[in-house]
């Protein structure tokens, strides 16, 4: 069965004609060929799909692309400024080494986006607690806790 | 001249595209014509195939092609080979049954690969591998190491399950040694088997050009040249310069993407049957049934002492499963990278150490952070921690006692370090983890209802395998080497080409800084390429914590050559004689003057050869070098961690981990404190979390995220870590390695934390609640 979509990603309105069983992510990943938005499980415990639907981050590998119509989603792509500059939440990752391989990051960065709004001055002890859906294997989350901790500070509340 | 970079926090510059999404990982490749592959994997631990229905998936919409054992059979597509050959007590080669890309006849572990579904789309590839039905005689598993001799054949050519019986060490003065000691200390246990789990599952896509008779390969892979190589030499009989393979940006190995792998060979294969582009990538299910896993000893370990706590001898025997099928280097992980680390850092002068290799109805099982040398540390550290308590010693004093102080040092298990300072580590260590402290806050946490514990491990680590005659002469069927190449462009910026392989390692930047700094560039001035052998001249890949120690000095030998054409360039510019000719960071000078030329004007003469020693010298500026270790390096570090174990519930939370590590120099210090962090992780996760089950019939009862635990961001505190710095004193970087440093000290020390905080001998890993909780209660 065949389903039209229509939706906006990263400001820009998209449209396809899809399986309608097509995930989210497949259609994020395969159909707009934005692949910075990864998949790393089949069972919705990894986070390397996370993006935000209407401001939410949501895991991309657990919705259906029609549950997203007419939705606004922001996947790793939009993040930086159009000039390239890196969003202070990006920026406080590079700054703070919170990246190795970078397969969960771009999930990583979207989870921390949606937390920092309501968390502009975080606790560690709150940071670890807004990992508990995103994993990585690389860097112990040391890293990863410094960089929201500094992202967060950074966007003081805004996107 | 330049700011010095070696040894500078300089930020990552792979960071970029990883942070908006512009990195390129296998996946991610979408190729012209591109189809996908599902495969179809044995339910059974073991069984007899007697038939397969392909013809309802060979008639589902928009498949190409199934194919089956049978068909590459006929195509003559070989085995899987193993790197590494093992001679038996007996004196015998080690048992190598047929590795076969797809079944043959029977299945011999879950996740086993048994057919192939290549259709227009991944949905449509996975429908059609549904339809397939296999008929299957179950046969009876074997799952637990210890009863493999004796149960079932799993292979033909092994009729007791046995790979090899293998032996270090000098049995009978062990034995003398044992008869007179004052103090046996004995510990049986399990160094319990784990699954990878890169974040990245693993993914090939291969396609075949019939205009070049060639074909290419993205793989997820930390070694593509020797992929290509065991590929082409040893299973698909191809020539090795029509095949060209790429590792693209790579996310997390931690060995489990060292080998070849089923799944890229038949891709491989398939490609050019259809003369289409082929991808499969691994569901994470798939993952955990078909990456290779790690560790998975059963050990019963001694140590001797004389009545002043000095080690007389050790005494180890290990059981190592190796799963189904011999993975591409599982016969040295038991062995080669086991038995010889077990002098740890003590002068234990003799050691025995006898292991039994063994076949189960499992994932075959082979390198995983640390390969052998967490095992290894494993027995040593728990030993001797138990040890203390029984004589009554302080741990840390015991250990003191058995350092290696005088270097070079001739382990009696074949190793030869070179350089060190256990004692220094071990004194950082202490102060910084407050140790003299601790009884205080043992009080404190009692006084809450929490029994703490402390714990130490203090760990040796070889790095970098070498050198290749030796190595050769222990049963490697590689080199172990590495290779690198500097190519200097007319203006004076540089692209460096390396046979190592970064996948999250950071190498892109750690390597410019050697460069840079060396030629006097700034660092956006040297690009670093690896990961195609189309690009790279060469290599031997990233494993075993090799990368700075032998590919950067690679890098650093072609840097030499570079500098030496560069000064003959330079005595001709500046009318000197060469051997007048100073170099320091990008700035050639003749001596005692101020005439001088820099790196970027010697560039340029050598590309644009107007005035320039054309009867003596060749144009150009383009270098390359092979690098052979003269020995492994020696990392080593001490490591403290403190838990709390709640009486109640069992959970154990580390409230503390304090790292001193000795890496040699230092490259970035920033990237190395990640490695140790990642390292860490991974061996708090084999301590408190991780722990692979099969049930008696062979089904992998942790296959997802859900079922097993790799640490979350609430399972591991903020690491306190520091350096001591002795040097590799043969290489000229000085350098050790670091990759896997964390996973190999940690398990010891959280599990000689826990035991001290339990009172008890031993629990086994993974300290769960339950398992601590289930020990507390038993002893009581």
């Amino acid at each position: 069965m065949s389903v039209k979509v229509s939706m906006k990603v990263n400001g820009k309105p998209v449209s396809a004609d899809l399986e309608a069983r097509t995930l989210l992510v497949t259609f994020i990943r395969e159909q707009l060929r934005l692949t910075g938005t990864h998949v790393g499980c089949d069972t919705a415990q990894c986070g390397a799909c996370t993006i935000l639907m209407n401001g939410k981050a949501i895991k991309s590998c657990s919705i259906v692309a029609m549950q997203a119509e007419g939705a606004d989603i922001l996947t790793i792509e939009g993040v930086a400024k159009p000039d390239g500059t890196l969003h202070p939440m990006q920026a406080a990752f590079k700054e703070n080494h919170g990246l190795q391989c970078g397969f969960c990051t771009p999930g990583m960065v979207m989870n921390a986006l949606d937390f920092a709004k309501s968390h502009p001055s975080p606790t560690e002890e709150e940071v670890r607690e807004s990992l508990e859906g995103n994993l990585c294997r690389c860097t112990g989350y040391h890293n990863i806790v410094k960089s929201i901790m500094a992202g967060a500070r950074a966007m003081g509340g805004k996107l | 001249m330049t700011a010095p970079l070696i040894g500078a926090r300089i930020q990552r510059k792979e960071d970029y595209r990883f942070l908006t999404g512009a990195g390129m990982y296998t996946d991610d490749v979408a190729l012209p014509g591109q189809t996908y592959a599902a495969f179809v994997r044995s339910p059974h631990a073991h069984a007899r195939i007697k038939k397969i229905f392909v013809d309802h998936a060979k008639k589902s919409p928009a498949v190409l092609a199934v194919y089956t054992g049978t068909d590459l059979a006929a195509a003559k597509v070989g085995g899987l080979p193993c790197g590494w050959l093992i001679t038996d007590v007996n004196g015998q080669p080690m048992k190598e049954p047929p590795y076969p890309p797809l079944a043959q006849g029977k299945v011999r572990h879950v996740g086993e690969r048994v057919a192939v579904v290549i259709a227009e789309s991944l949905a449509q590839a996975r429908d059609a591998a549904e339809m397939i039905e296999v008929d299957y005689e179950v046969l009876p598993a074997v799952v637990d190491p210890v009863r493999a001799k004796g149960a079932p054949p799993i292979h033909e050519a092994a009729p007791d399950n046995t790979c090899y019986v293998w032996a270090l060490g000098d049995k009978a003065a062990v034995e003398r040694a044992f008869a007179g000691a004052a103090h046996i200390t004995k510990l049986d246990f399990v160094n319990n088997r784990l699954i990878p789990n890169a974040i990245e599952p693993r993914s090939a896509n291969a396609t075949y050009s019939r205009a070049e008779a060639g074909y290419t390969l993205y793989v997820t892979s930390q070694n593509p040249h020797v992929e290509r190589l065991l590929m082409t030499a040893f299973v698909l009989g191809l020539p090795e310069n029509k095949v060209r393979v790429v590792a693209p940006d790579v996310g997390g190995g931690f060995g489990s993407k060292i080998y070849l792998y089923p799944e890229d060979v038949v891709v491989t294969w398939a490609a050019k049957q259809l003369n289409r582009p082929v991808k499969w990538t691994a569901e994470r299910t798939e993952s955990f049934v078909s990456d290779a896993h790690g560790r998975d000893h059963v050990t019963t370990a001694e140590l001797a002492l004389d009545r002043d706590g000095k080690f007389l001898a050790m005494r180890v025997r290990t059981t190592a499963n190796l799963g189904a099928y011999l993975s591409t280097f599982a016969s040295c992980i038991p062995t080669i990278l086991y038995a010889t680390l077990l002098a740890g850092q003590y002068t234990t002068p003799l050691i025995y150490c006898e292991v039994t290799a063994v076949f189960t109805n499992t994932t075959p099982v082979d390198a995983y952070r640390g390969a052998g040398r967490p095992e290894a540390t494993y027995v040593v550290e728990r030993l001797v921690e138990t040890a203390a308590r029984e004589m009554k010693m302080d741990p840390a004093g015991i250990r003191r006692k058995n350092f290696i102080r005088q270097f070079p040092y001739q382990t009696p298990v074949a190793l030869c370090y070179d350089t060190g300072d256990y004692e220094a580590t071990l004194d950082a260590v202490m102060k910084m983890a407050d140790v003299a402290g601790f009884k205080r806050r043992k009080e404190e946490s009692l006084r809450q209802g929490k029994l703490r514990g402390l714990g130490y491990a203090c760990y040796i680590e070889a790095c970098g395998i070498a050198p290749s005659n030796v190595a050769g002469s222990l049963g490697a069927r590689a080199g172990l080497f590495e290779a690198g190449e500097i190519r200097v462009h007319p203006t004076g910026t540089v692209t460096v080409f390396t046979g190592s392989h970064s996948h999250g390692q950071g190498h892109e930047t750690t390597f410019a800084q050697v460069v840079a700094d060396r030629l006097g560039l700034p660092i956006e001035n040297v690009d670093i390429v690896h990961g195609d052998t189309s690009k790279v001249l060469f290599g031997m890949g990233t494993y075993g914590s090799r990368s700075i120690a032998v590919g950067g000095t690679a890098i650093v030998k072609a840097l030499d050559k570079i500098i030496a054409k560069g000064r003959k360039i330079a005595a001709h510019l500046l009318e000197a004689s060469e051997a007048d000719i100073e170099y320091d960071r990008g700035v050639f000078k003749v001596a005692g003057t101020d005439k001088q030329k820099s790196f970027g004007e010697v560039a340029f003469a050598a590309y644009v050869p107007h005035n320039y020693p054309l009867d003596k010298l060749e144009p150009g500026l383009n270098e390359n070098a092979f690098y052979d270790p003269a020995n492994f390096t020696f990392p080593a570090g001490s490591y403290v961690c403190e838990v709390e174990v709640d009486r109640d519930t069992g959970a154990t939370q580390i409230v503390a981990f304090t790292a001193v590590d000795d890496f040699g120099k230092v490259i970035n210090p920033m990237i190395v404190e990640g490695q140790v962090h990642g390292g860490l992780a991974q061996g708090i996760g084999q301590a408190l979390t991780e722990g692979c089950r099969y049930d008696s019939t062979g089904q992998l009862v942790t296959g997802s995220f859900s079922d097993y635990a790799i640490p979350r961001a609430g399972d591991v505190p903020l690491f306190k870590l520091d350096t001591r710095e002795t040097r590799c004193t043969h290489n000229p970087l000085g350098v050790k390695g670091c990759g896997e440093a964390g996973a190999i000290g940690a398990p010891a020390a959280v599990m000689n934390a826990i035991t001290d905080a339990l009172g008890v001998r031993d629990i086994p890993m993974p300290a769960t609640a339950q398992t601590v909780w289930r020990s507390m209660h038993k002893a009581a």
